[in-house]
């Protein structure tokens, strides 16, 4: 019983994150009709974002200690973080051990502004093209920011930690009489999920700006003839789309350390994860999301593993199969979408 | 040849002149200049360029001509090369038997996969071939190389071992052979500073691709591609008029999931090993990336664009920084370094940066690839003065 | 990625020959000129490192690189010499192998098997390399071993930990300087008695493939005859990220001890997760959770940064044992680089010694006399004391170390503390022991 909370628990926080790139990648699709395969290295690129403001954050003043030595035995090299001598050490250690958040603040910006400069320097040209086009020039755009990515930070992935107060396990359990703990960083990380999700969710369903866009999700035509400027709408969504899967990536980073290639990792998972929740529907890929990280989970208990070896490696294709062939628009897809 | 129109007869015979020549063509530097490392006429990389020649043509009679956009390719290559393996440790290292049995294989496993996905097209039957392929692929990797029932070898890789039954080995060589004939044997022909290998494995790649190549010309040109292009323009009207489509597509899955078992197979007739990670999808986006980079739906177009990738891979990415120090070594040495900086994000570790760069370039200004760029090229320095651009774009249009 | 020197006096040299070779057209064929594969000829010798530039092994293959140019400078008699000054045979000069000055192609393996053999397939064909070595991964050495036996050159393997590599796919052509699973297994298990006692129920995780299997099986052979339980053994794929889905049933289980049979990247991830879920601060069956991470190597450790104290596991070599071949190399390798040298660095150095060593005793290239100047072949003064080639394996044996994870570290690349000197007696095994049993060395293939 514990054991298998437990991996349901797990396949909640990967499904999380499924959720939150897919939650981008139908957006994106719903909106501009775009098929995105660079949509995995948008997360990655928000990853390295936190990456990025953790180095430029520990960036030291080197010092000789005459009265250390290194293992050559010549005077050690002391290296102070800059923030740590502008702010005094307490407020600095502590700018340095907060600094996953505090990516979040800063990934934004940037990556509504990747995504913006994305749609109108690329993608707008290529929305008359055919799919197959938007699929190929967006897999070498991808294939691109990865290995910008690995010419920075090389390949290796690089170890990112969450604060202090936010390590170690939590009981949950305890008040249900189980013996259930679970790693604080990974309730913080589906708590987020939430978040952000609800809070597109509110934003479409809620303002006026929202009720266009989703005018225009529906019939882009008519609303364009209302007079309404729908391109302009139209790239923001893509802004916000890139801006979530980079904050998801951000507060990854601790769960996983962050390697260039993750944005490939995670592209086939989530556009199966779109497809099963059918093309365009954002509930869908919420559900669909949370479904395959669930399942994905299941699979992986010592049960299922004995059962059938293997199979935590490919439940998830073997559902989205059956899914596809049986449920043609996916989970909770709208009819004439993606159909020839 | 055999009743061929004159142009695609005069394809042929070029395509076999830079096949057959290659050894040659391909080594134009000395072998101990400092050019040498342009080379690219060795055994190991001119298989390569036939072998992922043929698997690409394959690829472009589905692609090319249907438009259906397959992401699980690769896993028809991995079956091939896997099968091939297994008649290599049964019976004998003869390839023979081992190409029949990967094409069939190839074929029954394109079969059940074709027959499957494509009850659906569009995008959806892309990502249902991206699924099927990463699924082949944790199967291949994890689910067969259990120590219980081994049937792939799982990270190391499926090879022969000195233990292995070869029921028909005899006292046959040690190493894979066609009837007695070695693969690896290699003749060097010195002339001056010049050293040319003709390898015989690279020659029976070479024929493969040859027969390949030609067959894929009778089927672009027979009434069973025109319904193949037929689909692609338009296969809703197409089912109107009554016909049902989907045998024509599923018959040029298969044939292109045989083409890529053929190349699976002779992958591994030229190196008895197989692994997985030749089943992965990021490999299935490698021939998408050589048919658009060549051009798809052209004939050549393919080849062109798998020897360029693989001459990518195995000549650009050995240029590291302290070769191109060595080239800029004249001037300044502030501007060297310089120079060296920028460069050398391009080339050694880098080059699939520029792969990347040129893909998209090519995709956004040249749709028809390497070829349709030929086309402009030859357009424009045959009509200089009064280009027509309505005369271009039909041209372009009738190579995809 | 090849280093191809193009000096100015070569561009020269080869217009000259060029030019010779159009004033005089004369055509030579060449299949039965040489006696061996690849024979030199020229004033220089070419050797290929192959090792992983980019994949989960990286980092150790980016130290191996760093260690092959250093043993290159010191062969053709630059830098300081580093151990050739206390290597205990004294063929080596200073002035290449065999006269000839040393030059090297470089190539990346991927961490997989097909681009680790095209790799080194393009350095035999296109670079005419006489010997093949490095690697990081016991799949990659294996396959690579495979493709050295058939072309006819020596492969001296790098990291390669499996048993099988020496075991039942050891090749003629192909020597190990390394340690194996079962060495580790051997001078493991006796400490982790002492330390943890002999009632203990392991819980294991194994990379999947033959290095996590073969290590899998010695450590848990070596432990249960101590009196340990092993109660599962669960296996991971080699490219797997996020190990949560595999510790989490550990939670779970009745074990108190998760054996980590992973290596590089695999090791930093799944140790990462087993922290973060508590494992160390449990308590089951009354007694502390333990993990053990059986191959241990200081580049790993520091990736996982403060997850490794305490941490019991053992090692080929460490910077900070005392004996003159350890100082020298540390010495030399840490005034060109700034750090000190991995395991990884310190086995391919050895390796590439040892080679051009035994190339000077042989007075050839020719792999079969190089063979047999490696096989039996007894020395001191590489950093682990007393070592032999054995000649029925072309297994080194020597002394193995039992590490953990330091508590209070003094600077960041002191990351482990020697535990314990485990003598080669008693990490030793027969040639015919089940666990490497069933392979068959062959004989020396020379290529031509």
């Amino acid at each position: 019983m514990d054991a298998i909370l437990l991996q349901i628990l797990n396949g909640i926080d990967k499904g999380s994150a499924y959720a939150l790139i897919a939650l981008g990648l139908t957006l994106v699709f719903g909106t501009l009709g775009v098929v995105n395969f660079a949509h995995g290295a948008l997360f990655m690129l928000g990853a390295f974002c936190a990456v990025t403001l953790q180095k430029f954050l520990t960036l030291s003043k080197i010092t000789i200690d005459p009265t250390r030595l290194d293992f050559l035995g010549k005077p050690a090299k002391i290296k102070t973080p800059y923030v740590e001598a502008w702010f005094g050490e307490a407020a600095g250690q502590a700018i340095i051990n907060w600094s996953v958040p505090l990516a979040i603040l800063f990934a934004i910006p940037v990556m509504f502004l990747v995504g913006v400069i994305m749609e109108r320097g690329l993608i707008r040209h290529f929305y008359k093209r055919p799919h197959a086009d938007q699929i190929l020039v967006t897999f070498g755009l991808a294939i691109v920011l990865q290995e910008i990515i690995k010419a920075i930070y090389g390949a290796n992935p690089i170890q990112m930690s969450a604060p202090d107060e936010l390590q170690g396990v939590a009981n949950m359990g305890a008040a249900l009489g189980l013996k259930l703990s679970y790693p604080i960083w990974r309730i913080v990380y589906f708590c987020f999920a939430v978040v952000i999700i609800g809070s597109v969710f509110a934003f479409l369903k809620f303002t006026t700006f929202g009720m266009v866009v989703r005018a225009g999700m529906a019939d882009r035509e008519t609303v364009g003839l209302l007079g309404i400027d729908i391109d302009r709408r139209f790239t923001f969504m893509f802004g916000v789309a890139a801006a979530v899967a980079g904050v998801a990536g951000v507060m990854y980073t601790p769960i996983n350390p962050p390697n260039y290639h993750w944005g490939m990792d995670f592209l086939v998972i989530s556009f199966v994860v779109v497809v099963v929740g059918g093309m365009g529907s954002l509930g869908g890929a919420v559900l669909a999301g949370f479904m395959l990280g669930v399942l994905e989970a299941f699979a992986s208990t010592t049960w299922a593993t004995t059962t059938i070896p293997g199979i935590n490696q490919i439940v998830i294709y073997l559902v989205a199969i059956i899914i596809l062939l049986t449920l043609p628009r996916g989970l909770l897809g709208r009819k004439g979408v993606m159909e020839e | 040849m055999f009743t061929l129109a004159k142009n695609d007869k005069l394809l042929l015979v070029i395509v076999a002149f830079f096949t057959l020549l290659a050894p040659i063509i391909l080594n134009p530097f000395p072998t101990e200049s400092a050019m040498a490392q342009f080379n690219a006429g060795y055994p190991d990389l001119m298989q390569r360029f036939v072998i992922f020649g043929i698997f690409a043509v394959g690829f472009n009679i589905l692609f090319g001509l249907t438009g259906y956009l397959s992401f699980g390719h690769a896993a028809f290559l991995g079956v091939g090369s896997y099968a091939a393996v297994w008649m290599f440790k049964l019976l004998s290292y003869n390839i023979v038997p081992a190409m029949i049995l990967s094409v069939v294989i190839a074929g029954i496993f394109a079969l059940i996969m074709g027959f499957i996905c494509l009850r659906r097209s569009g995008i959806y039957f892309s990502i249902l071939t991206l699924a099927f392929a990463q699924m082949s692929f944790a199967i291949a990797y994890s689910v067969l190389s259990n120590p219980s029932f081994n049937l792939t070898n799982g990270e190391t890789g499926l090879q022969v071992y000195n233990d292995d039954p070869q029921y028909l080995k005899g006292d046959g060589p040690s190493t894979t052979h066609l009837f007695g004939l070695e693969m690896r044997e290699t003749f060097t022909l010195d002339i001056g500073a010049w050293a040319f290998q003709f390898n015989v494995g690279y020659y029976i790649c070479a024929i493969f691709l040859l027969v390949a190549f030609y067959i894929a010309i009778r089927i672009f040109r027979s009434p069973f591609g025109l319904m193949l292009k037929a689909i692609k323009t338009n296969q809703t009207r197409l089912n109107y008029t009554g016909l049902n489509s989907k045998p024509y597509t599923l018959f040029a899955f298969v044939i292109s999931g045989m083409y890529a078992g053929l190349a699976g197979g002779l992958l591994a007739s030229m190196d008895p090993l197989a692994g997985a990670e030749r089943m992965q999808w990021t490999a299935s986006g490698e021939v998408v990336l050589m048919t658009i980079l060549g051009g798809a739906g052209t004939l050549v177009g393919p080849i062109l664009g798998a020897g360029f990738i693989k001459y990518f891979e195995n000549i650009f990415s050995k240029i590291n920084d302290s070769v191109l120090h060595s080239w800029f070594s004249l001037l300044p040495d502030g501007l060297e370094n310089a120079i060296v900086w920028v460069l050398h994000f391009f080339v050694g570790k880098g080059w699939h940066l520029t792969l990347g760069l040129l893909f998209m370039l090519v995709v956004i200004f040249l749709p028809g690839g390497l070829v349709d760029g030929g086309t402009r090229i030859y357009n424009w320095v045959r009509k200089p003065r009064n280009p027509e651009p309505a005369e271009e774009g039909a041209q372009a249009s009738t190579d995809q | 990625m090849s280093e191809i020197k193009a000096t100015r006096r070569g561009v020269l040299k080869s217009g000259i020959v060029l030019g010779a070779g159009v004033a005089m057209p004369t055509v030579l064929t060449r299949p039965a000129a040489a006696a061996y594969m690849n024979e030199p000829t020229g004033s220089s010798v070419t050797l290929g490192f192959n090792v992983p530039q980019t994949g989960p092994y990286a980092d150790e293959g980016a130290d191996e690189l760093r260690a092959y140019k250093l043993a290159v400078e010191h062969l053709n008699g630059g830098g300081d010499g580093g151990m050739m000054n206390t290597f205990s045979s004294k063929a080596l000069k200073g002035n290449g192998i065999l006269g000839k000055k040393v030059e090297y192609v470089t190539g990346d393996t991927q961490t997989k098997s097909d681009a680790a053999r095209a790799s080194a397939k393009s350095m035999i064909e296109k670079d005419g390399v006489v010997m093949v070595t490095g690697g990081s991964s016991s799949g990659v050495a294996i396959a690579v071993q495979g493709l050295c036996q058939e072309a006819g050159i020596i492969f001296m393997a790098g990291l390669t930990h499996s048993n099988d590599t020496t075991g039942k796919d050891k090749k003629a052509n192909g020597f190990r300087h390394f340690f194996n699973g079962y060495m580790s297994g051997a001078a493991l298990a006796p400490v982790l008695e002492k330390m943890y006692g002999s009632d203990r129920r392991a819980y294991h995780l194994t990379a999947d493939y033959t290095w996590g299997w073969t290590q899998q099986e010695s450590i848990a052979k070596a432990t249960e005859g101590k009196g340990w339980t092993t109660v599962n053994n669960v296996l991971t794929p080699l490219a797997t990220t996020d190990f949560s889905s595999y510790v989490a049933p550990v939670l779970n289980s009745d074990a108190d001890v998760l054996v980590l049979n992973h290596y590089g990247g695999n090791m930093i991830n799944s140790l990462t997760s087993a922290v973060q879920f508590g494992l160390r601060d449990k308590m089951v069956n009354n007694k502390n959770f333990e993990i053990v991470v059986p191959l241990y190597s200081r580049l790993m450790a520091r990736g996982a940064g403060e997850n490794v104290k305490g941490i019991f596991g053992s090692t080929n070599w460490h910077w900070s044992l005392p004996d003159a071949g350890s100082k020298a190399f540390v010495k030399s390798f840490g005034e060109a680089y700034g750090f000190p040298p991995s395991q990884a660095a310190h086995t391919v150095y050895c390796q590439t010694l040892l080679y051009a060593d035994a190339c000077e005793r042989a007075g050839t290239f020719n792999p079969c006399g190089v063979a047999e100047a490696l096989e039996g072949f007894k020395f001191d003064g590489l950093g682990n004391g007393e070592t032999e080639y054995r000649a029925e394996d072309h297994q080194c044996f020597k002394d193995v170390l039992v590490v953990k994870g330091k508590e209070n570290p003094t600077s960041e690349f002191d990351v482990l503390e020697v535990v314990e000197v485990t003598p080669r007696a008693q990490v030793e095994y027969a040639v015919d022991h089940p666990m490497f049993a069933g392979g068959d060395l062959g004989t020396c293939n020379p290529g031509a």
